[in-house]
């Protein structure tokens, strides 16, 4: 039967299979899995079916650890289940796994391996997470490529059914899951003959339920749990017969057989690799080469890791082999070795003490470790782990693809070894997220995959940052299958989409001689060869390359594409790539484009025709001269003054070395320096604020905004203003406080700014002749950049302002204070990072964060720079993240250390008082620190303290020395998103907040998993469109201000500094003072909303306006004096529901998906904004007072 | 008493007619209308442009964030199908209307663009609309922009239509024309079967506190009839299209006026906004007690007998017009 051709990732080869053989789906969103549960949840909202005909039921819950309880649950009754998870999400299932395995219950977990997260986070991929579920009795079975993802879903659930042992179905995150290969696609058939329905019913007759009744989940004693564990032994071991069984029966339906263990390379080959997962490909591209040069070489690649058949292992290996590399994706500190590994030498030593060993000589066996995160694993490397089995002493242990300089464990390998065909297009294109390329290649793969007989494979890498991010997508075609598992680094097409990638990045070192060069370029076909740095020019000349070039932004001006230059640069990618003939290709763009774009309309259609039209129209060849004529040389990535590790380190990584860096850069336990995105300099602002002093009212709302602390006020006497620049500019600062020679400055960081405009649009002040003219208006970069860099320079050396002096709870003074959150990698206009930096500058200098993993985590804490910094005098947040789902507790701990910290050194001050003086004693223990001046007198006190104790001998003065900085109060931050507060970690968050202790919460509220893409949360509103809620969300948003309220004794703000920013910072003041759990709710406004980000603060002040995001505080201590603790600070809804949420797509989309929904769900949207009004307005009036008005302590 | 009329070819039972309106988005409201006497119901407009910018945007905002970052390639689920990207709600409507009540309905295209117009009248007529009435939204302050090429906007935008749809099509048009009765008859030539006089324009607002230009939408108030009431009476019986009359009228008497200057339809949207549909009822009862009081015995009967070429002295709707309302201040 013909089947069809696809060209799909590997998430969606395995939710294809998954949705069709399933009858329930719980998932939980996590990186890479998501777009697993994606699909399968947009296919059920289509109403597609399974291979049973009905529309499997997918189910999105609070946590993975709740997927795998709803998914044992569904299975329990009988239904066939799934999930799609990764990393710590699979380690949250770990415990249901083994009930699911222990009740030998059928069902595949499919799972995109990602590295859990250690001494760092990663999202890339590894197999640690799948390795720490071996003990769970889950088979484990792996697949390397896009087709074999495909094949073994189907293939791990016919044998589950059939041998009722769970399977583990994986493949390597990212490079597995988001690759994107042309591989045939299964067909219902194929499903329907490979799932045996009898296996089906048995499935379902071994369910509960309460028509045939029987019991499972017992508690069992010590003298038979152990006789009843054992009872499994039969399955396990008839379960790799069971798995090849089904292999067979799938090779004899469409061709390719599959086994246990796939042997590739010559017959008689005496050195072997053995591993799992894509770097088997790699590994069998490079056999296949090896042999052909007539190497003895071969790769075994393990399908089914677990149960592992030691019979079928040694039997596929030839009998020749002498040596044996066994690899392994993942770390296991302080084991004898890593798993496979250690399963190779278990197996060949047990074969031979069995007597079935087949070998001709005991084979070698090391172990070796690669690619964990991701890391690139590639023929070069392959190629000398055979070179090290040729050695008389195999280095065993050994890690390949690092530079290990601290335990010797690296193989050093040639990096320019290369196998890459001639007859393979291998294409890298250079692109900006925003700019549409990424999409335009995936589109490109589409047509060449399903156009033409060609294989097509694509890879994309992208920025951990989220504004300006940079995307690099990798392309091959050719005529035979793609096993090149790692990225093109030999291309024989280059496109830079971006100009000033030029002076970032050396992307031409990655062009083979001859190579054809697509640039994006705002200069016509005249002007552009002087334009280029000279390092460019000469790698064109001396690389012999075909230089092209278009104006892109230009034709898409010109053509209403706006900045979207995807069509356009695709569509010379073609013109001169030579994939395709050129008229051929454009029909095959044109056809895609209106097969992409048709259902949004003629509109859209047409505007992207034009598009390639103009696109044909404007590219041209540019000669190239002999000689290189620039003068243009590319800039320092970090600035000289730099400190050492960042110009030794994070540099490297910056300027995309950072493979290059050894083992010994970095600390063995995940530290890092703070204050280190400040010398990251991303340029990435097209344009910039610039500050007009005639009109400014110094109301700092501007400082306030900025999401990423470019812009800030300071007020300094004239003396300092002498040597300031030229263009340095100061006004005459407004206030008697500040007295008569006092300047007001405010600057801007040019190189910092993403150009994101909250400022300008924030700014009340408007010339009175010339409305249209503010106190700020953007104005292009480049021509200010240096001279603003300068001046930002010379700011950063004024006197900041003395905190001692300021009324911090006002905005104006608040904005006077340094943050100490700056540059950080957010979206331009982040609607949460303002939030961030008020904190930072409220409580900085004494803050420690515990962030959960999310948004706030990735721009906080994702090397190389990153943003939380510090003062003059050193101090300023310590922070970090622990996971996504205990973050709450996490902080509790350090509040719970520091009280303990504290409390031990008041015991110490007072064992030593006569030692150290009463009178210091009494006043570092009686301090009042509620104010700044009060903290500052309380850390000179702490001062002369150290200075007493360090001459001191006693082991006491020793401990309290150590403990001393803990008599200056501390602030314990808890931050993160809706998904942990409201999903995830509520649980824990709701225990903190229980706790009593002195900790504050900030929930940063986007309602939806904005990290993840989008997916809808408990917090997620009602009429709201989001994954898992395609057609609106039918539940309004949780109320966790009211729950939290519930406890009597937890202080509670509901924000929005757009829509009140005083009553922010009063909100985050309360907080922060109140000695108890405090829960701040602030409303942050996101790209995942749909919104031009410009206007964030504006959509913020219509929530309020709306009262669909009505502002309160909660106070406790209110209640203490009699008073109300409610009180409501926004005015009752003045403008409908309708007026908010309809600027924003994330509503919007439903009236063009479902107008008759959409009307419902805004209706009962509007309802629930009055009832929930009434409700606050009863409160507020109420003389609400608690009963009991004693202490609250923990 | 006879009070029908016929407007576009189409018998009427009445001459009032609601005009575009939000009311009639429900289908409810539309039937209360019916109830109440409304001889005909004009739905509210179609923006042609606005759903051109809504495609725009919904792609900008769908697409604009995807492949950017890797743990999300995009922000927003695709759904298969938008059910409603191109009017099918505003279609939909119509052909629900048509369902729901007797009289007939009026589908209501407002835009400027020569493209976009055929293509959504013809799928109002395919939804079942018995006639069209064309809204040219344009207020033309460009400075460079001449009389001749505004009016041929209009020219080509009617013709177009009328070359894609069988149905009466109705033009709704602003004052502003340097001949206007000139204009009037261009259009009646170019096959207009109605001309509805005037559209109001929206005028914008200044908030001082902020110094912004804002828009202000305002219900029609009774003076604001005097200005179709001047232009009814100078076209009756010199177009062939039939009249409409629209803005400020509130009552009975001012449906009246309407017809006796020549109109074959008054139209009402303000009044029934500030008081509801049932207006209408109150507004006929009223016009059939002046009627009766005044032995009238039918709206035919009355139609354009104070128009120009019924009245012996056109003075009083020109220029001496303007001088005897100055005078009667002294």
């Amino acid at each position: 039967m013909q089947r069809k051709m696809v060209t799909i990732d590997g998430n969606e080869a395995a939710a294809y299979v998954a949705h069709k053989v399933n009858e329930v789906i719980a998932i939980y969103p996590i990186t890479p899995s998501s777009p697993m549960g994606e699909w399968a949840d947009a296919w059920s909202a289509q109403g597609q079916k399974n291979i049973w005909g009905t529309v499997p039921t997918v189910v999105e819950m609070q946590s993975e650890g709740g997927a795998s309880g709803a998914v044992h649950g569904a299975l329990q009754s009988g239904a066939l289940t799934t999930t799609f998870t990764a990393s710590q999400g699979l380690l949250l299932m770990i415990p249901n796994m083994h009930k699911i395995a222990g009740e030998l219950t059928s069902t595949v977990f499919h799972v995109s391996a990602r590295t859990v997260a250690t001494h760092a986070l990663s999202i890339f991929g590894d197999h640690s997470d799948v390795m720490a579920t071996r003990s769970t009795g889950f088979a484990l079975f792996a697949s390397n490529s896009i087709q074999e993802i495909m094949d073994f879903a189907l293939i791990a659930q016919a044998a589950t059914l059939e041998g009722r042992v769970p399977v583990l179905h994986f493949f390597d995150g990212f490079r597995s899951s988001h690759e994107i290969q042309k591989i045939e696609q299964l067909t219902m058939d194929d499903m329907r003959r490979m799932i045996r329905d009898e296996l089906v019913i048995a499935h379902r007759e071994r369910a509960l339920s309460p028509d045939h009744p029987v019991l499972r989940g017992t508690a069992q004693n010590p003298d038979h749990f152990f006789q009843a564990r054992e009872t499994v032994n039969p399955f396990y071991m008839k379960f790799p017969e069971v798995m090849q069984k089904n292999m067979d029966r799938f090779a004899e339906l469409t061709g390719r057989q599959y086994h246990l263990f796939d042997y590739v390379g010559h017959p008689e080959a005496e050195r072997v690799i053995v591993l799992m997962g894509s770097g088997a490909e790699a590994a069998h591209e490079t056999v296949e080469y090896l042999v052909e040069r007539g190497e003895k070489v071969g790769v075994l690649k393990v399908r089914l890791f677990r149960p592992f058949s030691i019979k079928h292992f040694v039997e596929a290996l030839p009998k020749t082999v002498k040596a044996i590399a066994a690899l392994d994706r993942t770390k296991e500190p302080g084991s004898a070795g890593e798993p496979l590994y250690e399963d190779v030498v278990t197996a060949i030593n047990e074969s031979r003490t069995e007597g079935f060993m087949p070998f001709e000589e005991i084979p070698v066996v090391i172990g070796g470790r690669y690619g964990l995160s991701s890391k690139e694993f590639t023929p070069a490397m392959i190629k000398r782990i055979f070179e090290e089995l040729e050695k008389d002493k195999p280095k065993n242990h050994f890690t390949i693809g690092i530079h290990d300089d601290v335990t010797h464990t690296s193989l050093e390998y040639d990096p320019n070894f290369s196998i890459e065909p001639d007859d393979v297009f291998r294409g890298m294109f250079y692109g900006l997220g925003s700019d549409g390329t990424v999409g335009a290649n995936k589109n490109s793969i589409k047509i060449i995959g399903e156009g033409t007989d060609y294989f097509a494979q694509g890879y994309f890498v992208y920025d951990s940052k989220k504004a300006g991010a940079v995307t690099v997508s990798h392309l091959r075609f050719g005529k035979k299958p793609i096993h090149s598992t790692y990225l093109v680094n030999r291309a024989n097409f280059i496109a830079c989409h971006q100009f000033v990638f030029l002076e970032k990045f050396d992307m031409l070192k990655f062009a083979e001689p001859g190579a054809t060069f697509l640039l994006n370029a705002p200069y016509g076909p005249d002007e552009v060869w002087d334009k280029l740095p000279r390092k460019v020019q000469e790698q064109i000349i001396e690389k012999k390359l075909k230089l092209y070039v278009i104006n892109a932004y230009d034709v898409a001006r010109k053509t209403g594409m706006g900045g979207r230059i995807n069509t356009i640069m695709q569509t010379c990618f073609f013109a001169i790539s030579g994939v395709l003939p050129r008229d051929e290709a454009i029909k095959a763009i044109k056809d895609a484009i209106q097969k992409t774009y048709g259902k949004k309309g003629e509109e859209v259609v047409q505007k992207n025709f034009a598009a390639v039209d103009h696109a044909l129209e404007n590219l041209h060849e540019i000669k190239v001269p002999d000689q290189p004529t620039s003068n243009i040389e590319l800039p320092p990535v970090v600035p000289d003054k730099a400190p050492k590790y960042v110009k030794e380190v994070l540099a490297k990584i910056i300027a995309g070395h950072g493979d290059d860096l050894p083992v010994s850069a970095f600390a063995p336990d995940g530290t890092f320096p703070t204050g280190t995105a400040q010398w990251e300099k991303r340029n990435i602002a097209l344009e910039i604020p610039v500050w007009e002093t005639d009109i400014c009212i110094q109301c700092n709302k501007c400082v306030m905004v900025c999401p990423h602390s470019v812009i800030r006020a300071k007020v300094v006497d004239g003396q300092y203003l002498k040597d300031a620049p030229e263009t340095f500019k100061s006004v005459k600062a407004r206030g008697k406080e500040w007295g008569d020679d006092a300047y007001y400055v405010l600057q801007v960081s040019p190189e910092d700014c993403t150009g994101c405009e909250l400022c300008v649009e924030v700014c009340p002040a408007k010339d009175k002749t010339n409305p249209s003219r503010k106190a700020l208006n953007m104005a292009p970069q480049i021509p200010l950049r240096e001279q603003e860099s300068k001046n930002w320079e010379f700011f950063l050396e004024l006197p900041e302002v003395d905190r001692k002096k300021l009324r911090v709870d006002t905005v104006k003074d608040s904005q006077f204070l340094q943050p100490l959150f700056e540059f950080s990698g957010a979206c331009a206009g982040c609607g949460e990072t303002p939030y961030v930096k008020l904190a930072s500058q409220l409580f900085g200098d004494r803050m420690i964060v515990a962030n959960a993993t999310g948004c706030s985590s990735i721009y906080g804490g994702n090397l190389p720079t990153t943003p939380w910094t510090f003062n003059k005098e050193g101090r300023g947040p310590a922070w970090s993240n622990s996971l996504f789902e205990d973050n709450a507790e996490f902080g509790l701990g350090f509040r719970l250390t520091i009280d303990k910290h504290a409390e031990q050194a008041r015991e110490l001050l007072k064992t030593l008082a006569s030692e150290i003086g009463e009178e210091l004693v009494d006043a570092l223990l009686q301090a009042d620190q509620s104010s700044e001046a009060g903290i500052h007198e309380q850390r000179e006190r702490v001062k002369i303290l150290k200075d007493k104790l360090k001459q001191m001998d006693s082991q006491e003065a020793k401990l309290l020395l150590s403990l001393a900085d803990y008599l200056v109060r501390k602030s314990v931050w808890i931050i993160g998103g809706d998904g942990w507060a409201y999903d995830i970690g509520f649980g824990g968050l709701d225990h903190v907040l229980a706790s009593g202790r002195d900790v504050n919460l900030l929930v940063l509220d986007t309602e939806v998993y904005s990290n993840t893409g989008g997916q809808m949360s408990k917090a997620t509103p009602l009429g709201g469109v989001a994954k898992f809620a395609f057609a609106g969300k039918p539940q309004p948003k949780k109320d966790l201000a009211l729950q939290a309220i519930s406890y009597g004794y937890v202080y509670v703000a509901r924000v929005a500094m757009g829509a009140s920013d005083v009553q922010t910072v009063k909100a985050f003041i309360e907080a922060e003072r109140y000695k108890g759990p405090s829960l701040i709710i602030a409303y942050s406004h996101c790209i995942a909303h749909g919104i031009n980000m410009r206007y964030g603060l504006k959509q913020q002040k219509l929530a309020v306006e709306s009262g669909y995001w009505p502002l309160f505080r909660f106070n406790p201590e209110r209640a203490k004096q009699g008073e109300n603790p409610f009180q409501l600070d926004s005015k009752p809804p003045r403008i409908p529901l309708v007026e908010y949420a309809y600027n924003e797509t994330r509503y919007k989309m439903l009236t063009k998906i479902d107008p008759e929904r959409a009307k419902e769900l805004l209706a009962r949207a509007q309802e629930e904004v009055h009832k929930r009004w009434k409700l606050y307005e009863r409160m507020a009036k109420s003389l609400y007072v608690p009963e009991s008005d004693e202490e609250v302590t923990a | 008493m006879d009070l029908t009329t016929t407007y576009m070819g189409l018998k009427l039972k009445n001459p009032v007619v609601p005009s575009a309106s939000p009311l009639s988005a429900e289908v409810d409201v539309v039937k209360r209308m019916e109830d109440a006497g409304a001889a005909a119901v004009v739905m509210y407009s179609l923006f042609e442009e606005q759903i051109n910018h809504e495609i725009n945007e919904l792609d900008h905002f769908l697409n604009s964030t995807s492949d950017s970052f890797a743990e999300a390639l995009n922000y927003f689920p695709e759904p298969e199908e938008f059910k409603n990207l191109h009017a099918e709600e505003y279609l939909e409507q119509i052909r629900k209307l048509k369902e729901a009540v007797e009289i007939p309905v009026i589908g209501s295209l407002n835009g400027v663009s020569p493209g976009g117009w055929m293509e959504y009248a013809k799928k109002m007529e395919e939804a079942g609309a018995d006639a069209l009435e064309l809204n040219v939204y344009y207020v033309a302050t460009d400075p460079e922009l001449t009389s001749e090429k505004v009016e041929a906007l209009y020219l080509e935008n009617l013709e177009s239509v009328k070359k894609a749809v069988k149905i009466p099509v109705a033009m709704k048009l602003g004052p502003y024309f340097s001949a206007f009765a000139n204009m009037a008859v261009k259009l009646d030539r170019a096959g207009a079967d109605g001309l509805v006089l005037f559209n109001r324009f929206y005028q914008p607002d200044i908030d001082l506190e902020n110094l912004e230009v804002v828009p202000n939408l305002q219900f029609s108030t009774p003076p604001e009839m005097r200005l179709p009431l001047r232009w009814i009476a100078a076209l009756y019986g010199k177009v062939k299209a039939s009249l409409a009359a629209t803005s400020g009228i509130h009552t009975g008497t001012d449906v009246i006026k309407m017809i006796m200057v020549g109109a074959d339809v008054a139209m009402i949207a303000s009044v029934l906004m500030q008081e509801g549909v049932e207006k209408i009822a109150d507004i006929l009862q009223e016009m059939q007690n002046w009627m009766e009081k005044k032995e009238y015995q039918s709206v035919q009967q009355m139609k354009g007998i104070l128009s120009y070429q019924s009245i012996k002295d056109t003075d009083a709707y020109e220029r001496a017009n303007y001088l005897r309302v100055l005078q009667s201040f002294k």
